[in-house]
């Protein structure tokens, strides 16, 4: 795609991070396609938002590090950002559903 | 190398594109409204890892910038529905 020709040190583990990582998305989305009832549905998604995420922001670190000849890390930012929010909407979603099937 | 990594950014690409065809068939699917939030959150972030992986495959640094973008507004859109679905208000006096 490009001629910048990236060293194996590299390329091998950007591979193995971009495999697992949608690996691990798809069998979360397949979870939450699958599952029966919604707080067994609530966890798998989670899998794709820690790991998945976690696997593909490394292997873009990892690339763009080497694409520059420097080291780039403003993906932590996606990452801080998804790890202070995630649990947010997912406490507000939980709290929503407990409240919406159990009206007392 | 550079054909493996590609191959790679391919296969992850279609993986999230499986993954939020799964997410987009639960929130047309979803038997009540925090169903359809849950698929819309899981949605945002499989799109978000989508651009990601076309940065990669691109070796471009533009790709961030929107993923960034779509991981804030996708927040702010799923809490604004997960806070009306619990209390009838998103922003209360």
């Amino acid at each position: 795609m490009t001629e910048i020709a990236l060293s194996p040190w590299v390329a091998v583990p950007a591979t193995v991070l971009l495999v697992s990582g949608g690996l691990l998305t798809l069998v979360g989305s397949l979870g939450l396609l699958r599952l029966k009832g919604f707080y067994a549905r609530m966890h798998s998604p989670t899998m794709g938002a820690t790991l998945g995420t976690g696997c593909v922001l490394v292997a873009s670190m990892l690339v763009s590090s080497a694409v520059a000849h420097r080291a780039v890390i403003h993906e932590l930012l996606i990452a801080a950002f998804l790890t202070m929010t995630a649990p947010i909407t997912a406490i507000l979603l939980m709290r929503a559903a407990r409240s919406r099937t159990k009206p007392e | 190398m550079n054909e493996l990594l590609d191959h790679a950014a391919g296969f992850a690409a279609l993986c999230f594109m499986v993954a939020m065809a799964f997410a987009l068939a639960r929130l047309f699917r979803g038997p009540r409204a925090q169903d359809r939030v849950l698929a819309f959150d899981a949605l945002y972030i499989t799109g978000m890892l989508t651009l990601l992986t076309l940065g990669i495959r691109a070796r471009s640094t533009v790709y961030f910038d929107m993923a960034l973008l779509i991981g804030l507004f996708g927040f702010v859109g799923s809490t604004a529905l997960a806070k009306f679905l619990l209390r009838g208000e998103v922003i209360e006096p």
